[in-house]
């Protein structure tokens, strides 16, 4: 196991070399001006030398190795630095990847931002565990009964209909009319007691519920399909017919069986937490890194697309190869050496 | 409930600020909720020339003149404004002298001096430092510091409008000793310095998010002690106009919000949720439809829709020129694109109110039966197929424009108008990034015109008019020998108009170039070379509950954010 863990990652390397040249050149190649949205009444001159400021001067593999450097060698000795306060070399003269449009440090703002992505869309991805996981077993124990009909009907609902018209009809319905939750996330409240604490629950409800129907659409079919998978097999019949209860026998034998495959999908669901949802962080103003990411394509901001984007890239490589090794783990039928 | 909180919360901050006892004083009014759905990226606007920035670091830096609603400028940091008369402008109009207001603080505590007015155009004609309103401190010679409350630009040339620097939102004044290691190209490795600079503005930064939120509290050292009347403002970023518009006009949950460019219609239902309410401003956007007045059929080659094409074979009749316009009910056209944020206009230079004319409005009137009586008049009779025609030239255009919805609904709207009165016309529309990127590889672009008409908004920046009426020379006229430069698209050439020009260039009193300004807007106007269509506004909304917002499309919205109050 540690010898293919071992091989897997060196195996990532070049992997993600080659990931980081592409992202590097596509956006290197598309029709992207810094300066477009600027007001016309800023002349050509000046937008040329708005671009020579931002380094646009220098050839394209220059600037790559650049980024290179920057992303791989400063970049994480700036962390460390501020992880564990000492000073590696001089590390004011340290270049770092800095966005266009803030004119900070991309890594900074990735910082700040991470935490409210990991909170909504985290948090919506463990409600939607906790209701696919039911809902999945009833539909399946039950097939074709009313539950199973109305299971099937929402999914399909929550599937297909995308979170940019479910998020706007929550705002109306609840907003709008009902008063219930703000519509507008709160970026700025610190949970300090239970008032501020009640108010960051209600702040999270519609945000949350959106996506939370979205993940639990599909992860319930999931559930559903390895259960019924299951359910057939004959080990259930030996399990019923020495007599184990029902319960035993649905809960015990056959879900964990049936989740081998589930936990499989749910690892390689967790960088889409990371890269957050765009719309629905879009619709709410939260403040977190699916926003940052659609604020920087619109501003042709192509230093910190590229990074985000990159860090998106080494995170589904890595929950891949997660999602492979738990593979491993739960079923030990599988063997990797 | 939110609000409530809100208003508990400032309530206890004006409490604690020991500031309990006049009816108006700093702080009493809570806290202000201001939405931008583009959020602001940097406070400083040499970094960013992007509107949104520039309006977002107008709470805390400020220019030395401002302007106000009606494009007049209002001193801020000086007590009044330089001119010829007051001796503040040199009489070869090669320098100006600002003297500032005595007694000035930062919001640090410091004393703001000339020497910030000084450092601040260094910074920004500081060379690698990539300054965004490099175009505001064109021919500067040099900046003279007299003592500390005046501060001399020199120009190279004679400037009759000298108030480009320092003068409306673009161009604060920055504190040096915040920023003095920040010039050049140092100046965007500062990015403590440009999130939260020091400023004299009614607010200061507490904490700032870029792409998010801006958390601000009142100046304490700000230099009118009764404002301003908020104790802290939260300044929130992203989303799109329409939620936005939401979020005052039907939930309430902000005060102000932002470039409401959404349907009339759907503001129109938000409003009448009576929680808000939607405010407009114009400023010089117009939004018009250019006539060429040269031959840009195919068969002219490469002269096509230059002067040496000949006149166009029937829209150098004035009495077509005069009847497509009037044939266009502009009132149906601001109803179904534009609602609030338009008005039908006949002139091309609708404001500042210096330099509007008032004399044109014959085009105001849709009057097709008047449009119809001046074709016959002039011989175009209307053939079999109902289009007219004269000596075999029939009334067929070609009308192009950018590709917009607005713009379709307006195209296919005048196309029926004109329908009406025997014209046949073809539409067209070219992506924007063609239209108006101007290569001169392009047979697209709208400065070759190859096209009858051809129909976009233009505007010019600050108030004063004379770059922007200059446009119109006979030498302006983009042709092959100039690279397809200029921006005389109608090809109009007028030795009066020429004259006037020039004359421009030499006035400094206001009020005179006022009114040369409003003869160039007549004669343009009149001569139907270009159709003026509609006057274009900025549209943004305030809560019902806030007072003393100004609507400004001159300076930043939050221009006069110090005189903002709360409603009971």
């Amino acid at each position: 196991m540690l010898n293919y863990t071992l091989r897997r990652l060196m195996f990532a390397i070049p992997t993600l070399l080659v990931i980081s040249f592409i992202i590097f050149a596509l956006l290197d190649l598309a029709p992207n001006d810094p300066t477009g949205n600027l007001p016309l009444t800023i002349p050509p001159d000046v937008r040329e030398q708005i671009r020579q400021s931002l380094g646009l001067g220098e050839p394209f593999p220059i600037r790559y190795l650049y980024w290179l450097q920057q992303f791989f060698i400063n970049e994480p000795l700036n962390l460390l630095e501020r992880m564990f306060g000492f000073e590696i070399g001089n590390s004011a003269e340290r270049l770092r990847i800095r966005s266009w449009a803030t004119r900070s440090p991309v890594v900074d703002l990735i910082i700040e931002r991470m935490p409210q992505t990991l909170w909504v869309v985290g948090m919506s991805y463990v409600v939607g565990i906790l209701i696919a996981i039911p809902v999945g077993i009833i539909s399946a124990y039950r097939q074709y009964s009313w539950f199973d009909q109305i299971g099937t009907f929402v999914s399909m609902v929550g599937f297909s209909v995308p979170t940019f018209f479910t998020g706007v009809v929550l705002i109306v319905i609840f907003s709008v009319n009902l008063q219930w939750f703000p519509s507008i996330y709160d970026t700025t409240l610190k949970v300090t007691d239970w008032s501020s604490f009640w108010a960051q629950v209600r702040q999270m409800v519609l945000p949350v519920m959106v996506l939370a129907l979205y993940n639990a659409a599909q992860l319930s079919r999931f559930v559903r399909a390895s259960m019924l998978d299951n359910l057939n097999q004959d080990y259930v019949r030996t399990a019923r017919a020495k007599g184990m209860k029902e319960r035993v026998v649905l809960l015990i034998h056959v879900l964990r069986n049936s989740l081998i495959p589930v936990v499989t999908v749910i690892a390689l669901g967790i960088p889409t937490i990371f890269s957050g949802a765009i719309i629905t962080e879009q619709i709410f103003r939260v403040n977190g890194l699916g926003q940052l990411l659609i604020i920087a394509i619109q501003g042709a901001d192509i230093p910190l697309v590229q990074t985000l984007t990159f860090i998106f890239a080494v995170l589904i490589v890595f929950f891949n190869l997660i999602a492979d090794l738990l593979y491993g783990i739960l079923d030990p039928r599988i063997r990797y050496e | 409930m939110k609000r409530f909180t809100a208003l508990a919360a400032g309530t206890a901050v004006a409490l604690a600020l020991g500031a309990a006892n006049a009816q108006a004083e700093r702080g009493s009014d809570g806290n202000l909720n201001v939405l931008y759905w583009q959020a602001v990226s940097v406070l400083n606007p040499y970094l960013s020339g992007g509107t949104k920035d520039v309006e977002g670091s107008s709470v805390v830096i400020e220019p030395l003149a401002k302007y106000d609603e009606a494009g007049n400028m209002v001193p801020a940091l000086v007590d009044e404004i330089p001119t010829v008369e007051n001796g503040g402008v040199s009489e070869d109009l090669k320098s100006i002298t600002w003297k500032i207001t005595p007694g000035l603080l930062w919001s640090d505590g410091t004393p703001f001096t000339a020497n910030d007015v000084k450092f601040t155009a260094d910074y920004c004609m500081a060379p690698d430092g990539g300054c965004q309103q490099i175009s505001k401190f064109q021919d500067i010679e040099s900046i003279e510091v007299i003592d500390d409350q005046t501060v001399t630009i020199n120009f190279t040339v004679p400037k009759p409008f000298p108030y480009t620097a320092f003068v409306g939102a673009e161009t604060p004044v920055i504190q040096k000793a915040q920023f003095e290691n920040c010039i050049g190209a140092n100046a965007p490795n500062c990015t403590e310095q440009n999130f939260g600079p020091h400023g004299t503005g009614p607010f200061k930064v507490v904490e700032f998010r870029a792409n998010d939120v801006i958390t601000f509290e009142a100046n304490e050292h700000y230099r009118d002690p009764a404002k301003p009347s908020f104790a802290t403002l939260t300044l929130k970023g992203g989303g799109d106009a329409a939620s936005a518009a939401r979020s005052v006009l039907e939930t309430g949950e902000f005060d102000y919000a932002w470039n409401l460019q959404v349907e009339p219609e759907v503001l129109e239902q938000m409003s009448a949720a009576g929680r808000g309410q939607v405010v407009t401003s114009f400023g010089t956007s117009v939004e018009r439809i250019e006539v060429n007045l040269t031959d840009p059929s195919p068969d002219k080659g490469e002269n096509r829709s230059t002067l040496e094409a000949g006149p166009h074979p029937f829209l150098s009749d004035p009495a077509v020129r005069k009847a497509l316009s009037i044939a266009i009910d502009r009132e149906i056209l601001v109803e179904a694109g534009y609602g609030a944020s338009g008005q039908p206009t006949c002139n091309i230079l609708p404001a500042p109110e210096n330099y509007a004319s008032t004399n044109v409005n014959w085009c105001l009137e849709y009057n097709p039966d008047e449009a119809n009586r001046l074709l016959d008049e002039a011989g175009w009779a209307p053939g079999g197929d109902g289009i007219r025609a004269k000596d075999g030239v029939r009334l067929s255009l070609l009308y192009q424009t950018s590709t917009n919805s607005v713009r379709q609904a307006t195209q296919a709207l005048v196309k029926d108008m004109w329908q009406q009165i025997g014209v046949e016309t073809e539409l067209r529309n070219i992506d924007a990034a063609v239209f108006f990127g101007g290569d001169p590889a392009s047979p697209d672009t709208f400065q070759k015109f190859y096209a009858d008409v051809e129909m976009y908004t233009n505007n010019f920046p600050g108030t004063d008019p004379e770059a922007y009426m200059a446009g119109w020379l006979c030498d302006g006229i983009p042709s092959p020998k100039n690279g397809w430069l200029g921006a005389n698209m109608p090809r109009f050439c007028s030795e009066e108009y020429d004259a006037l020009t020039g004359q421009m260039a030499e006035t400094a009193d206001l009020a005179a170039r006022g009114e040369i300004a409003k003869k160039m807007n007549d004669i343009l106007s009149n001569e139907g070379a270009l159709i003026p269509l509609i006057h274009r506004g900025d549209v943004s909304a305030h809560s019902v509950t806030v007072d003393g917002v100004r609507m400004n499309s001159w300076d930043s919205e939050l221009w006069n954010v110090a005189d903002w109050t709360r409603k009971e």
